[in-house]
């Protein structure tokens, strides 16, 4: 599992999927996400197969998460704000066509 | 001193441009028998062949190109048979919506017009039974004019799968090769000069799309073709709320839903045509006014982001339909081009009417509304 | 009325830094946009913000980036953090998101300094949650602190000696580092030894990383083949060939890593000219003496231009924000004639790393059932099937299948879907060709489009 050296900064409290989690004055959400443990953050477009961050630096989108009602925002690029609600964003599968 | 010359490439027929026009005819030329060579300067299905909204529409035609798009819809209609592949050519309504009775008014009366000329593929459908089709619409629509058996196809997939047919019928392509001039010899073939040698045929075709006028200008047949440069947009997947292919009256604006979830979006303002350099920018600004069209009438679109857009190089006619047929001016010389943003359609008629044309001398299609000759006449005039 | 400023960089590594302050400095009118909320782009990430204890895990590199930074901050450029520009027309208007809302801005000169990204390690289960880079795993520590307990470390390149480095520093030193070199690089990498000694110092320095990554106890594994990441819904584990025997590491997160290719999404939007860069095995945009590209106003700098890393790109940035100066009529100190001999000796190292750390083979040319585009799940099987078809290239193969057209836009796909298709078609990789990038470089939400604002009649009217 991941975890955090000593010496975060001010707490920020959001939740994910309803589940609180703390995070550290920041943390981008991803980097806030996998310090608690939470590593599957989407259902892949096509298959629906789990997908977490991957790069961290905004290229690779795996990180796309559901911020405040706004979906395909980019977990890794986002700062954590108090009482922010995300979510896993809900696979929209493929009919296998197109 | 002289390269030696390099070796000349004889067929029944040179087509010039390897869109979806060029393809079909050579498909359908290679298909009565016809030696066929077909010359594209980039890839074929490079250009508004291979990247256009894929419509699949009768709706709204020119009445002029009523009978090509109906004998193309016949095709579209069995093309996984007759392509072994499918084009990604799905069935659905293509329908343009009315928010006022006004405009519900000129559709009844463009219906009335269509069935008295014998065509029944346009009706006028309600409220509700457009809500069938579409789940997440603006309460203002009231009504729509409707092809309930038009449809979308993969433009790159159908184009290439076409070439393919083509090629298996003996058709050869040569991609990457300019045609740069044209002459006829004196044994009364043409002689396509290319950077990669001649090509010689006692029959023309130009298919070149919107680079289609250097060619007939120089064949004594200049054309007043527009650059035109229709601009698309995708978005991010979205549930299924929507099959149906869908315009409105006063907004420009064309909408469809993909199997995958995705929206495409085009039939707004347009982005800039660069034929010089193959490129057709994307305008961002301007497209404010489709983002602003689509939110309205679908309000489920609020929460799509655009993934990827991009604009294709058309030839416009000022009349808007195309250049097709016989050369007014030289036996052995065919035309089809200038399609004006909507020739993805007429592709596989069309095809099958510029074969019939060229290979029996006649068609029972009237083209004489498509005629070269309608511009030469205009600039007699002026 | 459209905003015109004399200068935009877009990237605030340290190439944008060096090039805002030179150009700001001598007096132009500069912009820096940058999509991150501080200074220091992907190698001084967080600098300004680091703490003590932090930065004595990072290194002394990194620190270095501090004063690149401060530098910055003092100079008269103008600064917009949070600002990611995902388009540019040939009429040079930057279209970018701030803050959830579009702007615009046109400049008379663009310094694309957007650095690189990791070549994509298409390699079985890399799609799994648990599976990053190994750069996300040095941003994760760079800015919150954060590390993986129970890691294994694969690939190649200098990165993966650093950051394994940086861990054992952190007191997370990875379960195993798994190296991919495969035998005999030495020896073919030997020949460009002797150039690289001009820059000894970052051998010796390499050489430091790996073996306090060795005096730490941490497992390491040479020559590894056949990676192949384990688990169904996340990362149970990481199975290889080394030694001449299977290993299978239980753990729970990868880091993968096979180097940095340019960032090209900028200079391919804008179709600048691009070549196949053997040596380092990607695409890079063509660049004059003055890191000019086919398109007279648009510069690249840094990693974007060729990997080259954080200290020559800091001098390229240098010298193209003199330069801009220069051209635009400020008397030349002979400042950039001194920058160019130090850049020319501090990539002296380069040839040898490249030759020393060029890819795994495998990486180019995964197996039929290893997905390559991640989006989109496309994987080397269909692609080649697209091929054998008869798709000509990357954007057949892109219309046909789908691949890059995710919302990564082929960020992550692009070099791997291009080499396999060179390869299915019997080509070398320099005659591959690449995906047409088409904008937006990033999705922009509609509601932000439908509320771009409204900016006159100028650009009113070059709309047909
Ligand atoms: C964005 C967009 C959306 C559209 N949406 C639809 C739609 O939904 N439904 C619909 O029915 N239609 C649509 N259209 C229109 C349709 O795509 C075109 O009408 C049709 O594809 C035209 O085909 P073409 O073969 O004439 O032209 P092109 O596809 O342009 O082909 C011409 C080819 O000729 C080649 N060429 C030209 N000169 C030479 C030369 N001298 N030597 C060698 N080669 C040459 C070119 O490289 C090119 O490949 C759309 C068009 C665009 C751009
Ligand atoms: S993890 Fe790659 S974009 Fe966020």
């Amino acid at each position: 599992m991941a975890r955090r050296l000593a010496g975060t900064g001010t707490a920020v409290r959001f939740s994910f999927e309803g589940m609180a989690v703390e995070a550290s004055a920041g943390d981008t959400v991803a980097a806030a996400l996998l310090a608690a443990g939470h590593r599957n953050l989407r259902a892949s477009a096509v298959s629906g197969a789990p997908r977490g961050p991957y790069c961290l630096m905004g290229a690779c989108f795996d990180c796309m998460v559901s911020i405040d009602g706004v979906a395909g925002r980019q977990a890794c690029m986002t700062e954590v704000a108090p009482g922010m609600d995300v979510r896993r964003m809900a696979a929209i599968l493929d009919d296998g066509e197109g | 001193m002289n390269a030696p010359s390099r070796p000349t490439r004889r067929a029944d027929i040179v087509i010039i441009g390897g869109g979806i026009h060029g393809c079909s005819a050579a498909l359908y030329l290679a298909q009565r028998g016809m030696s066929v060579i077909v010359l594209e300067k980039d890839s074929v299905g490079r250009h508004a062949s291979g990247v256009n909204a894929g419509g699949v529409r009768r709706l709204g035609r020119h009445l002029a190109e009523v009978p090509i798009s109906l004998r193309s819809m016949a095709i579209w209609h069995g093309v996984a048979d007759f392509l072994d592949d499918d084009c990604g050519f799905q069935v659905a309504p293509q329908m343009r919506l009315a928010r006022t009775e006004a405009d519900l008014a000129l559709m009844r009366a463009r219906v009335a017009q269509m069935q008295a000329l014998g065509y029944s593929h346009e009706v006028i459908i309600g409220s509700n039974e457009i809500r069938q089709h579409i789940h997440s619409l603006s309460d203002e629509v009231i009504g729509a004019i409707a092809c309930l058996d038009d449809g979308f196809a993969q433009p790159y997939q159908t184009t290439f799968a076409i070439q393919r047919k083509a090629k298996a019928l003996g058709a050869r392509f040569h991609e990457g090769v300019l045609a740069e001039q044209v002459a006829r010899d004196r044994g009364g073939d043409w002689q396509v000069t290319t950077p990669e040698g001649t090509f010689a045929a006692p029959r023309l075709l130009l298919t070149g799309g919107v680079w289609s006028g250097q060619l007939a200008a120089a064949l004594g047949e200049p054309v007043p073709i527009i650059p035109f440069a229709p601009m698309m947009l995708v978005t991010s997947r979205l549930r299924p709320f929507c099959h149906a292919v869908v315009g409105a009256a006063g907004v420009p604006l064309s909408f469809k839903q993909m199997p995958n979830g995705t929206v495409v979006i085009g039939g707004g303002r347009p982005g800039l045509p660069d034929p010089a350099t193959n490129r057709a920018e994307t305008v961002f600004h301007p497209l404010r006014m489709s983002a602003q069209a689509c939110i309205s009438l679908f309000p489920i679109m609020a929460e799509t982001s655009i993934v990827r857009t991009w604009a294709g190089l058309e030839a416009r006619m000022p009349d808007d339909i195309p250049v097709v047929g016989r050369s007014q001016l030289h036996e052995g010389l065919y035309y089809a081009f200038g399609f004006s943003g909507h020739g993805f359609q007429l592709g596989l008629g069309m095809g099958s009417i510029m074969a019939e044309l060229i290979a029996t001398g006649s068609t029972d299609v009237d083209l004489a509304p498509f005629s070269v000759g309608r511009f030469t006449s205009l600039q007699a005039a002026t | 009325m459209i905003r015109e400023v004399d200068v935009a960089v877009i990237g605030a590594g340290p190439a944008g830094l060096a090039a805002a302050t030179e150009a700001a400095g001598a007096g132009l009118s500069v912009v820096l946009l940058d999509e991150q909320p501080a200074p220091g782009g992907q190698i001084y990430r967080a600098v300004e913000g680091a703490d003590a204890g932090l930065m004595h895990i990072l290194g002394r590199d990194y620190a270095e980036g501090r004063a690149l930074v401060a530098a910055f901050r003092a100079s008269p450029a103008e600064y917009l953090p949070g600002a990611s520009v995902w388009n540019i027309g040939t009429d040079r208007l930057i279209d970018f998101s701030r803050g959830g809302a579009i702007a615009c801005l046109r400049a008379a000169s663009i310094v694309a300094a957007t650095g690189a990204l990791e070549r994509p390690c298409p390699i079985p289960g890399w799609t799994l949650p648990g599976v990053t880079t190994v750069g996300a795993l040095q941003i994760l520590l760079k800015t919150s602190a954060v590390v993986e307990d129970d890691l294994v470390l694969a690939g190649a390149g200098p990165l993966l000696w650093l950051v394994a480095s940086q861990l054992v520093a952190a007191g997370a030193p990875p379960r195993a580092v798994v190296e991919t070199v495969p035998k005999g690089r030495m020896s073919a990498a030997l020949s460009r030894l002797p150039g690289a000694l001009r820059s000894a110092g970052y051998l010796r320095k390499g050489l430091g990383l790996i073996a306090a990554v060795r005096r730490a106890g941490v497992a390491v594994h040479a020559h590894a083949e056949a990676l192949e990441v384990e688990g169904g819904a996340a990362v149970t584990g990481l199975r290889f060939r080394a030694g001449g025997r299977e290993h299978r590491i239980a753990c729970s997160a990868v880091g993968l890593h096979q180097g940095v290719i340019p960032n090209q999404q900028i200079s391919r939007l804008l179709r600048c000219d691009h070549v196949w860069d053997a040596a380092q095995h990607c695409f890079r945009p063509v660049l004059d003496a003055h890191f000019r590209t086919s398109v007279p106003w648009l510069h690249v700098v840094g990693d974007a231009g060729g990997i080259g890393g954080a200290r020559a790109a800091a001098l390229q940035g240098r010298i193209v924000g003199l330069d801009l100066a220069v051209r635009a009529g400020r008397p030349d100190d002979g400042r950039i004639g001194a920058l160019r001999a130090e850049l020319d000796r501090d990539l002296a190292v380069r040839p040898f790393l490249e030759a020393f750390y060029a890819p795994d083979p495998a990486i180019l040319n995964p197996a039929d059932s290893t997905i390559v585009c991640r989006c989109e799940e496309v994987t080397a099987g269909t692609v080649r099937a697209a091929v054998r078809l008869g798709a000509p290239g990357p954007n057949q193969v892109k219309s046909l299948i789908r691949t890059g057209m995710g919302p990564c836009q082929g960020r992550v796909c692009g070099v791997a879907v291009s080499t396999i298709i060179a390869a299915a078609q019997g080509a070398l990789p320099d005659r591959a060709d690449y995906y047409r990038i088409r904008p937006p470089l990033k999705p922009v939400p509609l509601t932000e489009l439908a509320a771009y604002p409204v900016i006159g009649p100028e650009v009113e009217a070059r709309e047909p």
